[in-house]
């Protein structure tokens, strides 16, 4: 899903949700999944102008999971270990998005070239 | 995605009919606003029942509502965050602190009410 | 090139004569039947298997099971055999029939149809070994169909067991109105968290509850993770406009808290369920005062 405005984000949380709704995840998860997909989108159209989320199912050791990978070719992130940290923003936000997303899924890989881009991807898995 | 804004007794009751986005809160906040003392409203209410995603950006918004509110001399109450998202919410890292937040619009009108009473309980509130 | 037509040929001859020998030994079976299966309910009493069952039960389901494995050995087919080993363990699981016994009539069964084997074709010592060789993965493959069914049925049966403690564990309760109770007894490991928070977040809006005590004077301890758990479930209820009271805290779990730099002004805490009911009923507007004695009036009256 490409993001390039304010209504793309809204637009790729409900295909996040959708997909994952159909994976059987419960109503709580649906809610985390969606959040999660809101900040990394937001985060593209605020620091990069665009990029694009991909939402798939995943599976591993039996387990079966949702995974989202928001990617872009804008500035990267300067200091990563600052960016994950509660608060910290270079926007004026609440600086939640990164450190909030962590919280949010069980796994959290990130992944950013200074100039680049930026490629973030989340998974979690179903209980 | 407009908001309709209502007008009861001393209150003005706002009432989303569906995802926000960043551009639509931000009107939102901008017409409450300056509606509030237009009208006189004591109280305002925001009916979020319909959102099934509240990220970081639509709690930011919400809270700066109740705070300029506030400043023009109104209460602000959020009502309707369906448990899920509330739980997204918290695992984000965000909360609202200090702003009242009731089950629905009917509880909402009651806290206004009990309000206006002076000194009352304040049950749902931030202690 | 010739070589490789002439193992074709020969595997076929020998899944042939598999075929062929299975056949035959199915014959023999069924020829056999009510020798055999009389045979084995013998051994099953005797070896002390299936007590929980009487003798005509074991004997109508070993009639059953005879058949089913006589079934399979002719059409190398197991789904019957499967879904009758599940019906099967339904029936006998809540009884109190154990793994062993079930593994057990299994082995008895195969010795029984081997040992009539070798009283078959013992002239025969080839022949007997060919047999066997027809007959041995067979039965080997039935007795593993039948003892998986039954440990898979034990185990979801144990899946839904654990399922429906879980929910009996957080019970929430409205004492009155506006007024919720969840008393926690146990440890609450991550996965009873979840749903802790989910029964209570849902308790909130079904019951239109405005406090909420949650009770924890039986939580023997609680590790960070689940306290910082509990801390934002508090604060998620919060945000649907409730407030909860956290009764009975133990002094470990009072550590767990302090350790975890837990922000007090977030959480209402209150010594004992009794005080956290009252505090509740203050937060309601509720006054309770003791009754009256009847006045003089109501006794002449």
């Amino acid at each position: 899903m490409p993001i390039d405005c304010d209504a793309d984000i809204v637009s790729a949380r409900q295909k996040g949700r959708e997909l994952a709704s159909q994976c059987g995840f419960p109503t709580t998860d649906l809610a985390v999944i969606a959040t999660a997909i809101s900040e990394l989108a937001r985060n593209i159209v605020r620091y990069a102008v665009h990029g694009e989320v991909l939402v798939r199912l995943v599976e591993a050791d039996g387990k079966r999971g949702i995974e989202v990978t928001a990617s872009d070719d804008g500035p990267g992130i300067a200091d990563i270990t600052l960016a994950l940290q509660d608060g910290y923003s270079t926007s004026g936000g609440l600086g939640l998005g990164l450190p909030g997303t962590r919280r949010l899924m069980d796994e959290f890989e990130l992944l950013s070239d200074f100039g680049k881009g930026t490629k973030v991807t989340v998974r979690r898995w179903k209980r | 995605m407009q908001v309709p804004i209502l007008k009861q007794g001393a209150y003005l009751i706002a009432t989303v009919q569906s995802a926000l986005t960043d551009e639509d809160l931000k009107q939102l906040r901008d017409t409450l606003v300056v509606s509030v003392s237009k009208v006189r409203a004591r109280g305002v209410i925001v009916d979020v029942t319909a959102l099934d995603v509240i990220d970081s950006f639509a709690t930011r918004t919400l809270r700066d509502v109740a705070h300029m509110i506030r400043l023009r001399g109104a209460e602000t109450v959020i009502v309707g965050i369906q448990p899920e998202v509330a739980f997204s919410m918290v695992k984000l890292g965000l909360s609202l602190e200090g702003i009242a937040t009731s089950l629905d619009l009917e509880e909402g009108l009651a806290y206004l009410d009990r309000k206006g009473k002076g000194p009352g309980q304040e049950v749902g509130t931030h202690r | 090139m010739a070589n490789t037509q002439d193992f074709a040929t020969l595997a076929e001859a020998r899944l042939e004569t598999t075929a062929s020998r299975l056949r035959e030994l199915v014959a023999h079976l069924r020829q056999q039947r009510a020798q055999l299966r009389e045979e084995w309910a013998r051994l099953i009493t005797e070896a002390k298997l299936l007590t929980a069952m009487t003798k005509e039960e074991i004997f109508a389901e070993a009639t059953s099971v005879y058949d089913n494995y006589v079934e399979a050995l002719e059409t190398g087919t197991y789904e019957a055999l499967q879904a009758y080993a599940r019906n099967l363990s339904e029936r006998i699981i809540p009884r109190g029939v154990e793994t062993h016994e079930v593994v057990g009539i299994v082995l008895l069964l195969r010795d029984v149809l081997a040992r009539s084997l070798f009283a078959k074709y013992r002239e025969d010592f080839n022949k007997l070994n060919r047999i066997l060789d027809a007959y041995e993965p067979a039965a080997n493959r039935i007795a593993g169909t039948v003892a998986v069914g039954f440990v898979q049925e034990r185990e979801r049966i144990i899946r839904e067991q654990q399922e429906a403690i879980r929910e009996l564990s957080t019970p929430v309760l409205q004492v009155r109105e506006r007024l919720l109770i969840l008393p926690i007894i146990g440890v609450i490991d991550p996965q009873r968290t979840r749903q802790l928070t989910e029964q209570l977040l849902r308790g909130i809006r079904t019951n239109r509850a405005k406090v909420v005590v949650l009770d924890i004077t039986g939580v023997p301890y609680i590790d960070s993770p689940v306290a910082n758990h509990l801390v934002q479930t508090v604060e998620a209820a919060r945000l649907l406009g409730a407030n909860v009271i956290v009764t009975g805290l133990s002094p470990e779990i009072a550590q767990t808290l302090v350790n975890i730099g837990v922000d007090l002004g977030k959480m209402n805490t209150v010594g004992d369920l009794q005080g956290g009911i009252e505090e509740a009923e203050r937060l309601l507007g509720y006054k309770v005062v003791p009754m009256q004695e009847p006045t003089a009036a109501h006794v002449v009256g």
